[in-house]
């Protein structure tokens, strides 16, 4: 439980690769939105400018990386019969954590992503990795886990808020990306476009697949 | 509190802001679910009875929570009136009928990660709602639900026959087809507008 058996766990990991292989694998070859397709509502919903997908993308990383954490820890003592429970209750409590951080930060950030960061209790990616990885392996092997996975949802966020925001805000960051006569392509912004760039993206993965 | 405003919030939480194509809530059984008629049509009915009662749930809760001062709780709260809910529907459902039961499978746990749900419980809260009009709301959101799943089935049943390049199949198809869904939900944004 003390920092010290994390650390060493943690360090213990990265040395021997096959654990180097639980990072990587959550960043591209099983990417949690490409691959797997989990956690779609944020991914759509709050993907409209790359500012809020990135925000989000890191708040839904960090209750990932602290839920596989306690999980794993707890994993010896937490019955068979009530851990789906017992796991949405650890998540909701990161959730509220991090809800409140936010608003601490910025409260413009705040209203922007609205209730989608109460939501990343629901998010199924969480609760994914809670039960078919963390409850089953080291606290080490869990962490890089959670890291992986938490970047390569926080990539694949960030790829579809980016392309979303050049195209329909002409922008990028907020900082104009086009010369003055760009005509926005309204339709990236509403919901429509959300479901047309993720097709997109998807496709794209597709193909990289077929040819590799 | 007239009759108008309850329909307004009716048309509003079903059609103008549809819970699927507007909101982008309860995603992944949208494409889960939504490859025959019949489960989907189920499917929504179920999500349906859970959102009237967790939003009867957590306008109980949010108020007693006001009373004894402790908001941070209520995220907790929430979401453990859902996993409730959704137990007693799973176990309602596996004794009436074990066939949809099976046909339902692994979606039916996991209405209780339906973000339909708990967004729902929280855009209520937000909004301010009282009992008849969170009851409404659950009742219009429900609604939308089960009219995005049962429309998005039977573009798929169709879209089985029909011939498409491999590279498609499967996840981007639906998702094309989602966002064609949901420009045409579009149409209905000057409906409510008052």
């Amino acid at each position: 439980m003390s920092n010290q058996t994390k650390h060493t766990g943690f360090f213990a990991s990265l040395e021997n690769s096959p654990s180097t292989n639980e990072f990587i694998k959550g960043l591209w070859r099983e990417n949690p939105v490409f691959v797997q397709v989990l956690g779609m509502c944020p991914v759509l919903a709050v993907s409209n400018t790359a500012e809020n997908a990135l925000a989000m993308g890191l708040a839904t990383a960090f209750v990932l990386l602290m839920s596989n954490i306690l999980v794993s820890t707890l994993r010896n003592f937490i019955p068979k019969q009530v851990r789906i429970a017992s796991y949405i209750l650890i998540i909701a409590t990161f959730v509220t954590m991090v809800d409140y951080l936010i608003q601490a930060i910025s409260v413009d950030l705040h209203k922007a992503l609205g209730a989608f960061i109460s939501l990343i209790v629901v998010n199924c990616l969480i609760l994914g990795r809670a039960e078919a990885f963390a409850s089953k392996n080291t606290i080490g092997k869990s962490m890089l886990d959670a890291l992986g996975m938490g970047f390569g949802f926080t990539f694949a966020l960030f790829c579809l808020g980016a392309v979303r925001e050049i195209l329909g805000n002409g922008s990028f960051f907020g900082i104009p990306f086009f010369p003055e006569n760009f005509q926005e392509w309204v339709v990236m912004i509403l919901p429509a476009g959300g479901f047309f760039t993720l097709a997109m993206w998807l496709l794209i993965f597709n193909a990289a697949k077929n040819k590799g | 509190m007239t009759e108008e405003s309850l329909w307004y919030i009716f048309i509003n939480a079903s059609l103008v802001n549809n819970f699927v194509l507007a909101y982008f809530l309860g995603i992944c059984p949208f494409l889960g679910v939504s490859g025959k008629m019949e489960t989907a049509s189920k499917m929504g009915g179920a999500v349906t009875f859970v959102m009237i009662v967790a939003s009867m749930c957590a306008y109980g809760i949010h108020a007693l929570l006001v009373a004894v001062n402790a908001p941070f709780l209520q995220l907790i709260s929430y979401i453990v009136v859902i996993a409730s809910t959704v137990q007693l529907v799973e176990m309602f459902i596996k004794k009436m009928s074990p066939a949809l039961f099976r046909a339902l499978g692994i979606f039916l746990p996991l209405i209780t990660t339906n973000c339909a749900i708990l967004g729902l419980a929280l855009f209520q809260t937000n909004k301010g709602y009282g009992f008849f009009e969170s009851f409404v709301y659950a009742l219009g959101a429900g609604a939308g639900f089960t009219l995005a799943l049962v429309l998005m089935a039977g573009l798929r049943e169709k879209l089985d026959f029909a011939e498409v390049p491999g590279i498609v199949k499967g996840t981007v198809l639906t998702l094309l087809v989602a966002g064609i869904l949901s420009l045409s939900f579009m149409g209905f944004a000057g409906l409510g507008s008052q």
